[in-house]
């Protein structure tokens, strides 16, 4: 890179301290990135092995001086070798972060959640007696704790982020706790999830000595066999992916999509939170299957437990000699890095977060190429949910063909699902596919009050009708229905519900969260908002009719999933006639 | 030998609108329309520059796709069938249109009529009052200004500024969604930022939201007569380099100076000398 021109605003000696440390906590190792090429706009190269720790200094800064400013920056950019401006275009991305001047307070910003599950659960309360008690407050989307409404989240100036409600109960969210049939979950609540060797003391680790037994093959055999499909939403089979990584050469690696930002949706950070060694082995066994020697946990800026839990977990695993070189005194190397994301819904598109772990700003690239060719660092990768992953244990250690023997044949093994709303009680509920709508409410105690209308997949997907009941949430016959899984949420609505007010503030949800990178998204979502609003949310047939337009032109131009689907909730609502139709 | 190396030249057939055409690998779906005679509007690709991607505006149908795909950047794969003329194609392209015209001042973006007309965009019926670009136009030194009232956000001036050919990286894309904007660090003044001025930005610019400050003082004073001006192609005289010139010369005086896409030394783009030297052949007068 060309010498940079930097502005004359100079860090503080604390801001360069703090920005330091974080830097120098990032493996900028040369020899594993050797080359980022930067795809977005498909085709650009440049060459810049240390680009990567651009996130997490801005972290850092962000925590010293309660924004990013120019001072900071200039450091920034002088030590990665970043452009100023580029450094200011990434970090304006990001939720988390502030650019627009210093705050005139001290104290540590309140996050408030506003979307669905909170908002029913009055969140605008919540925020303004936090602001009648001089607090500063962020209204944000989704924060992931759908279950314990309303959802705080908490920035700490110069100390570590917390969630309130983490101290409390940490296993809250778990209902089911100690039911015999769990499979996925049925670690937590028994294991000390600081632990290693409470994990290893039931059964933990032995999955990876079958693996080695298995050998690398075979294992991606058992996960083609198995039928495994990926649980992030897009359902794509984990087989395939994995044995496409595995025939490419050079450097790999693992990716888990810990970004969990799809508003409704909790269950990764059950898995996190309280059984993080697990997600740990089966990443090692991605690795060790797919000869990838790196692991990144992308994990969403707003869930500190969740990443002091996996930060924790991954020292004691690498003392223990599991991540490493020569893990389980094998010939095998692999290792694991934690990155926080900083607010954005985005960055859990695959190509978007391998953006933004890169230090670009968050925007998809286009596909083709995909991941398995061309991934992180532009290298063979594999990218998963950790969820996806935790299935892997068991299809490791009872084979691909039993894995295949549970569920329904179109849909296999288990399922999580988020239930939250208005049910009684809200949380991560397992089953074995096969169980209609109606079988999860009432896993969750049922309904409060009269059931109008439940989001199925989150808010990129769809309300249905109390008539829906008897759907089995499978992949089959959700397709069939015209609907999707998406990331197993389940919300519930009733008759108490403001429909116009939630479908607004949805509509704004998509509005805030496009990148901003292509046209069809970044106009239609503010002009899907505006309609709600001009409206009242109760659009005539002709805005109706250019809503549907606008809807075509989203699925078939946008780059992404999140132009694809950014109507297909309200439009739902619309035919539901949850909105709409009074004159 | 010469055979052995033309039997090295792979290429790829394709069909386009019923029509095949046959390509070298590696070309783009564009490439392949061209070849067929058939027109794409683009506004974020161009011929200097890697293809941003953004606009859509280039979308075409490709058979077994769901979704229709940016013939700009898309390479061609054997056995495609593409179909550039399609109900769903007009729709996309005409909604790209409208989201544009509705939310940006197009009025100088030549191109973008014309394209709004033939596929009979209506942005006019997004409500009375559709959030736009606001901005206000930034006049910040003699050589060019930035009115980003204008900007589609095509990215084909931080490209130029940055990896296609300047390697500045003055500019990028800040903010997120509608409020993304081109901007300097913390939106500081160019004479502030890495800017050398070369001027590569403005050249690649589609909609004038970039404009050359001789330009823009001629539009304000209503006397901008592009109809009347010719361009001379010259060698630039600083360096030996060898760059050419266009110099766009109106009522006798130089109006801006660009470089042809297609010259080998300079892809269009140039440097402050070239672009900007040219006060010694015409002095400004000063008051
Ligand atoms: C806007 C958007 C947001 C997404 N967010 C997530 C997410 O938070 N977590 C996730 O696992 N997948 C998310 N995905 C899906 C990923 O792109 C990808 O399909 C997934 O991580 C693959 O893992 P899997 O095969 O194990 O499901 C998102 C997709 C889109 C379009
Ligand atoms: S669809 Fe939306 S989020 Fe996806 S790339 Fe386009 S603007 Fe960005
Ligand atoms: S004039 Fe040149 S250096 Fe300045 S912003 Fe434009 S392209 Fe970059
Ligand atoms: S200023 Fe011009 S070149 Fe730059 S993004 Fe906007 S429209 Fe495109
Ligand atoms: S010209 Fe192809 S996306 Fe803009």
């Amino acid at each position: 890179m060309a010498d940079l021109h930097l502005t004359e605003d100079r860090a503080s000696a604390t801001e360069v301290a703090a920005i330091d440390a974080a830097i120098a906590a990032v493996s900028l190792d040369p020899a594993v990135v050797h080359e980022t090429e930067r795809l977005v706009r498909s085709g650009t190269k440049r060459k810049n092995d240390r680009r990567h720790g651009l996130l997490p200094a801005l972290h850092a800064l962000q925590k010293e001086s309660g924004w990013i400013s120019p001072g900071g920056v200039n450091h920034i950019a002088e030590v990665l070798q970043v452009p100023p401006a580029e450094a200011f275009g990434v970090a304006s991305f990001y939720e988390l972060f502030r650019v627009d001047g210093a705050p005139d307070q001290e104290d540590d910003v309140v996050h408030v959640c506003v979307d669905a599950a909170c908002q029913i659960a009055g969140a605008d309360q919540v925020i303004a007696d936090l602001e009648a008690a001089g607090k500063q407050v962020h209204r944000s989307p989704c924060l992931g704790q759908c279950e314990r409404p309303v959802a705080q989240f908490i920035q700490g100036r110069r100390k570590p982020d917390w969630v309130e409600a983490d101290a409390e109960d940490e296993l809250w969210n778990l209902p089911q706790k100690h039911d015999p049939s769990l499979k996925l979950l049925k670690r937590v609540g028994r294991i000390d999830p600081t632990s290693l060797d409470s994990y290893v003391g039931v059964g933990g680790y032995a999955a990876l000595s079958k693996a080695f037994a298995l050998g690398a093959d075979q294992v991606i055999e058992e996960v083609l066999a198995s039928g495994l499909m990926g649980r992030g939403g897009a359902a794509f089979p984990t087989g395939i992916k994995w044995q496409g990584v595995a025939g490419e050469s050079g450097q790999k690696h693992i990716v888990v999509n810990a970004d969990e930002s799809e508003p409704g949706t909790f269950k990764d950070r059950t898995i996190m939170e309280n059984d993080p060694f697990a997600l740990i082995e089966a990443m090692t066994i991605a690795g060790f299957a797919t000869g990838a020697t790196k692991g990144w946990i992308y994990i969403r800026g707003e869930y500190p437990l969740a990443t002091k839990r996996l930060e924790g977990a991954i020292v004691a695993a690498r003392e223990a000699g599991f991540l490493g070189e020569g893990i389980a005194r094998s010939s095998i190397d692999f290792d694991i890095e934690v990155r926080r994301g900083a607010g954005a819904y985005i960055c859990g598109e695959e190509t978007a977060l391998f953006n933004s772990l890169e230090g670009f700003r968050g925007e998809p690239r286009q596909k083709p190429p995909f991941p398995t060719t061309n991934g992180l660092f532009d290298q063979p990768t594999v990218i998963n949910n950790p969820e996806t992953l935790l299935n892997v244990l068991d299809i490791v250690q009872d084979g691909g063909a039993t894995y295949a023997s549970t569920g329904t044949g179109g849909s296999n093994g288990q399922k999580l699902f988020c239930l939250s709303g208005h049910v009684n009680r809200p949380g991560t509920y397992e089953v074995e596919f096969g169980p209609t709508l109606g079988d999860l409410l009432g896993l969750a105690g049922g309904a409060t009050g009269e059931l109008k209308a439940v989001l199925l997949g989150g808010a990129a997907g769809s309300f249905i009708g109390p008539d829906m009941l008897e759907l089995p949430l499978t992949m089959e016959a959700t397709r069939e229905a015209g609907l999707s899984l998406g990331s197993g949420v389940i919300m519930a609505f009733n008759d108490s519900t403001d429909f116009p007010a939630v479908l607004t503030r949805l509509a704004e949800f998509f509005k805030n969260e496009s990148c901003g990178q292509c046209v069809p998204c970044r106009v239609g979502a503010v002009r899907q908002h505006e309609m709600l609003v001009r409206t009242s949310a109760n659009p005539s047939e002709a805005d109706s009719q250019l809503l549907n337009e606008m809807d075509q032109v989203m699925k078939d131009a946008s780059i992404c999933g999140l132009g694809h689907t950014a109507s297909t909730a309200v439009r739902s609502a619309i035919a539901l006639g949850l909105i709409g139709g009074q004159s | 030998m010469s055979e052995q190396s033309t039997a090295t030249i792979s290429t790829v057939t394709v069909s386009i609108n019923g029509s095949s055409v046959t390509v070298p690998e590696g070309a783009s779906l564009k490439d392949a329309c061209g070849v067929a005679g058939v027109e794409i509007p683009t506004l974020c690709w161009a011929a200097n520059l890697t293809p941003a991607n953004a606009c859509r505006l280039c979308v075409v149908e490709v058979e077994n796709s769901r979704t229709l795909v940016p013939s700009c950047s898309r390479q061609v794969e054997e056995g495609m069938v593409v179909q550039t003329d399609s109900e769903r194609v007009h729709h996309s392209r005409r909604m790209v249109l409208e989201f544009l015209g509705s939310s940006v001042d197009l009025s100088q973006a030549d191109d973008l009529a014309r394209w709004s007309k033939a596929y009979g965009a209506d942005p006019d019926r997004y409500g009375n009052s559709p959030a736009r670009i606001e901005e206000e136009i930034k006049i910040q030194d003699n050589l060019y200004i930035r009115d980003y009232d204008k900007c589609v956000l095509c990215f084909k001036c931080v490209d130029a500024c940055g990896d296609d050919a300047q390697h500045t990286f003055a500019i990028a894309v800040s903010g997120r969604g509608f409020g993304a904007r081109i901007s300097t660090e913390f939106d500081v003044s160019l004479p502030d930022s890495a800017c050398v001025y070369c001027g590569n930005c403005v050249a690649v610019c589609p909609t004038n939201a970039l404009q050359f400050k001789s330009e823009f003082d001629l539009r304000e004073a209503a006397a901008w007569k592009p109809e009347e001006q010719t361009v001379t192609r010259t060698v630039c005289s600083y360096c030996g380099v060898g760059c050419n010139l266009e110099m766009h010369v109106q009522d006798n005086t130089i109006v801006k100076v660009t470089s042809p896409n297609d010259h080998s030394v300079t892809n269009g783009h140039l440097c402050i000398k070239g672009r900007f030297g040219w006060q010694y052949v015409q002095p400004v007068a000063t008051e």
